[in-house]
């Protein structure tokens, strides 16, 4: 018998499928145990293919497995897509009193265990309860204790009144005792229980905890699978900190709100997914050029268009990267566990104030759906700092005005970072812009200027590298020949896929790497290495692409960047001067 | 907020590059003077100005600004305000970028009714990319992009503004110095979404709709014979639907209208937090029990 089990309830989207996938993983997590969930969604309100899997161990589940053990199918489609992943073990509880299911037999060895779901929950009190029956159904072949099942419906529908909560309590019941007493099943799952206290929550959770902990006070967004949850988890939170979530009527206002948010000196997030990104990348640039910290938060879906919204991918990278007409400096942070969302949207935070800029936070949808348990110390609050970066203050703004006592607000600076005064600083009245702009943030179109104003915003990135640790996560063994590296969500199967390779010999060095612009330079790990493996949810191979691009450096550059076209002349001397041989005199070029 | 504050501590030193002559010379004036008549000094506010002619009115007034994309400065006014209600909040912007690109954004913070200042200047054409047609021309006006007029109706800002349940409605003329100033003051007091749509003529590009044009046609509702009442509904659609005259005042006020922040519950600016996560936030991980 396997460590883990894998259960599942499926149906048509509108079955409840969602909540009462939820309600089971939570009485296992309220039982000690460590639960992993995923989602089969459809972009659709009813009907289709839905379901909810929980994969649940005493210890630490990290990822989802081709098996099912338990499944509780709503619909016979149910049972079809999910062939592959049945075996002679499973247990398919199903009502071969639904009509659509009234023809339905287990396949080959599994077990079908035929329960009067409907009818069972007409007498707790409804037929609606169905779903409950079904799981007070599951704990008894599972033998799993139905008391947590019981604290589970409390929390679930406390909120609607203890008679609501009796109900689903005894509709639990009747299927328990239905299965014990009616139905002959013998299976040999055990699922054991302990003493921890586990949270169980999602990455899009994790993310809107985090916001709230590093001091975000505005959210503006539009709904967008599979990013609602951030703002849905925000809103009826952030308002107790003072705060706001504002619905925008599209992206393109979402963001810009967030952008005058935060130019008001409030920490500000908008999170969308790629549709929105790119409306969203029309106001990006300005948030760069105007050096307005931002978060924005993607979370990831198949695209291109509206590509496939419910299922997962990591197609966003170069997007992220690259979004957007001009140059501008902008980090790209991505966490690789739901926990993980929490400490990096503190980062992400503390990262666009420190140094003025755009920073996305992207989770892709794997990681924003799943629900997975962790010990409430993972979330560490104390460990959390908030980090507002150079700001002055009535009396300090003077430091930072020109002889005409005008504040500067993209002064030039040795690190790139310029001082910011919130609106209401006495003294510190300024203007900021998408044009290219000279220290006051007016305007410019000086060659010299734009080539300042340039650098300074390209030498916060270079202090970024220097003061920030931009690490990765290990595992397996370092000195293994076969090097992984990957990003996003990847981190869970691949530790688990080490363990089976492991097994066939194969010893792996895994890196799993949270920090896409600016990132980690894997340069010594790839040279050490004898196979290179880059692990990522797209096509193409983004991150490949970047990590081939990291190590490969034969390419000198010459770059021209005043708004002028190079001359021939010029372009003779720089090119003298790159193959090191002295340039001519009185060419100037910034490079 | 300091009570010496003139309206020229609202310039900034530099010089408009708008052409001589241009509307949007009054139209400026008239805000930096409503600035300063309302107690504002350039350390609490904030104007937000779009792409455009229009667009330049934050380099030459001095206060906190933000000269954003096309057609999006309502809503980076929106965030603005609601994240700090202390600071006057001046959204400017032309009649392309409030009434083209940027129309969906109006409707909708006409209908959020946050409290800041709109101030379009409608000069019914597109100047500053040398003289193409704009949402507010006329059906028959001749551009080089619509060399036989333009075959579309102009919008009606006034009537998008009521339709969507706008709690300010007005419009001035830049070159009526004192009418103008007045109807922005009470754009700005009025608690809510002041809109002011102003005629603001250019003189290089538009032929039609010129100074000469406007003072001759212009009926102010403020006049004590007209016995406008600012406060009833169906006069003022009555108003704005009649496409034969220009009006300028104060069309429609609901004088019940509340902030949309107010409503929100928000109190406080959101500029000032801990220097570490909040007190309670292990109840945040605790609801995940």
């Amino acid at each position: 018998m396997p460590a883990d089990l894998n259960w599942a309830i499926g149906g048509e989207a509108g079955d409840g499928i969602n909540s009462t996938g939820k309600i089971f993983a939570q009485a296992l997590s309220r039982a000690g145990r460590h639960v992993f969930t995923s989602k089969d969604f459809a972009s659709r309100i009813r009907g289709g293919y839905t379901a909810y899997k929980v994969r649940t161990s005493v210890d630490r589940v990290e990822s989802v497995v081709d098996r099912l053990d338990i499944l509780i199918a709503l619909t016979e489609r149910t049972v079809e897509e999910n062939t592959d992943e049945l075996h002679a073990g499973s247990v398919i509880i199903f009502d071969g009193e639904r009509t659509m299911m009234s023809d339905f037999e287990a396949p080959g060895d599994m077990t079908g265990l035929d329960v009067p779901l409907k009818r069972l929950a007409e007498e707790a009190g409804g037929a609606i309860m169905r779903n409950i029956v079904a799981l007070g159904a599951a704990c008894e072949v599972t033998g799993f204790d139905i008391a947590y099942l019981d604290e589970s419906l409390e929390k679930r529908f406390g909120g609607k009144g203890q008679a609501i909560v009796d109900n689903n309590q005894a509709a639990a019941r009747l299927g328990a005792e239905y299965v014990r007493e009616e139905v002959e099943v013998t299976t040999d799952y055990d699922v054991e229980t302990t003493d921890n206290d586990y949270v169980l929550l999602n990455g899009d959770e994790a993310i809107g905890m985090g916001a709230l902990a590093a001091g975000c006070r505005f959210y503006a967004g539009y709904p967008i699978t599979p990013a609602t949850d951030v703002m849905e988890y925000l809103k009826g939170r952030i308002e107790d900190y003072g705060g706001i979530v504002v619905q925008a009527e599209d992206e393109l206002a979402a963001v810009n709100m967030a952008l005058g948010a935060a130019r008001a000196g409030a920490r500000s997030m908008t999170a969308t997914s790629g549709p929105g990104i790119d409306l969203m990348t029309e106001t990006f640039g300005l948030v760069a050029t105007s050096e307005t910290p931002l978060v924005i938060c993607n979370v990831m879906r198949s695209g291109p268009s509206t590509g496939m919204p419910t299922k997962q991918e990591q197609g966003d990278l170069n997007a992220m990267l690259y979004g957007g007409h001009g140059e501008v400096p902008r980090f790209v942070v991505a966490p690789t566990t739901v926990a993980e969302c929490f400490d990096r949207t503190v980062e992400a935070f503390n990262l666009a104030e420190r140094y003025q800029l755009p920073v996305y936070l992207t989770a892709d949808l794997a990681l924003a759906v799943t629900e997975q348990t962790f010990e409430p110390e993972e979330f560490d609050m104390d460990a959390v700092e908030v980090d507002r970066g150079r700001v002055v203050d009535d009396e300090s703004v003077a430091e930072w005005t020109n002889d005409q006592g005008q504040f500067r607000p993209h002064a030039i600076t040795d690190d790139g970072i310029s001082p910011r005064a919130f609106p209401g600083t006495d003294g510190g009245a300024h203007m900021s812009t998408g044009l290219e702009h000279d220290e006051l943030g007016r305007r410019t179109e000086a060659g010299e200027m734009r080539v300042t104003q340039v650098d300074k915003r390209d030498r916060k990135v270079e202090t970024a590298i220097e003061r920030e640790e931009w690490s990765y996560r290990e595992f397996g063994d370092p000195d293994a020949d076969t090097l992984v590296i990957s990003w996003g969500s990847n981190e869970g199967a691949m530790q688990e896929a080490m363990d089976s390779l492991a097994e066939e010999g194969i010893d792996v060095r895994f890196l799993s790497v949270p920090y896409l612009f600016p990132r980690p330079d894997l340069t010594e790990e790839i040279e050490a290495a004898g196979d290179v493996i880059v692990v990522e949810c797209n096509a193409t191979g983004q991150f490949a692409d970047l990590i081939e691009h990291d190590a490969l450096t034969r390419v000198q550059r010459i770059n021209k960047y005043d708004g002028v076209r190079f001359k021939a002349d010029e372009l003779a001397a720089e090119v003298q001067a790159a193959l090191g041989e002295a340039p001519e005199a009185g060419a100037e070029v910034e490079a | 907020m300091s009570s010496d504050v003139r309206f020229t501590d609202f310039k900034s030193d530099k010089q408009p590059t708008w052409c001589p002559g241009c509307g949007d010379f009054g139209t400026m004036n008239g805000m930096m003077k409503a600035l300063a008549n309302t107690g504002n000094d350039p350390d609490n506010t904030f104007v937000v100005a779009g792409i455009g002619c229009s667009g330049k009115i934050g380099t030459y007034m001095h206060s906190y600004a933000l000269h954003g994309v096309h057609g999006r400065a309502l809503p980076v006014g929106t965030g603005v305000k609601i994240a700090n209600p202390e600071l006057e909040v001046m959204v400017a912007g032309g009649d392309g970028d409030g009434y083209s690109i940027g129309a969906g954004h109006f409707i909708h913070a006409v209908r959020r009714n946050v409290d800041m200042t709109y101030v379009v200047m409608d000069n019914r054409i597109y100047g500053l990319t040398k003289g193409q047609f704009s949402p507010t021309s006329r059906e028959d006006f001749e551009t080089s992009t619509s060399p036989d007029g333009t075959n579309q109706q102009p919008v009606n800002p006034l009537a998008l503004a009521l339709a969507a349940g706008g709690t300010f409605i007005a419009q001035s003329f830049s070159s009526d110095s004192q009418r103008h100033t007045e109807v922005v003051r009470e754009a700005i007091e009025h608690d809510g979404f002041g809109f002011v749509n102003v005629y603001s003529p250019c003189v290089t590009f538009n032929d039609v709709d010129t100074y000469d044009y406007f003072r001759e046609s212009i009926v102010d509702v403020g006049d004590e014979e007209f016995d406008h009442d600012r406060g009833d509904y169906d006069a003022a659609s009555d108003l704005i639907m009649d496409r034969d005259r220009e009006y300028q005042g104060v069309i429609y006020q609901d004088d019940d209208s509340v902030g949309y922040e107010t409503r929100e519950g928000v109190e406080e600016p959101m500029v000032d937090i801990p220097d570490g996560a909040p007190e309670n936030a292990m109840d945040l991980v605790r609801e995940f029990y």
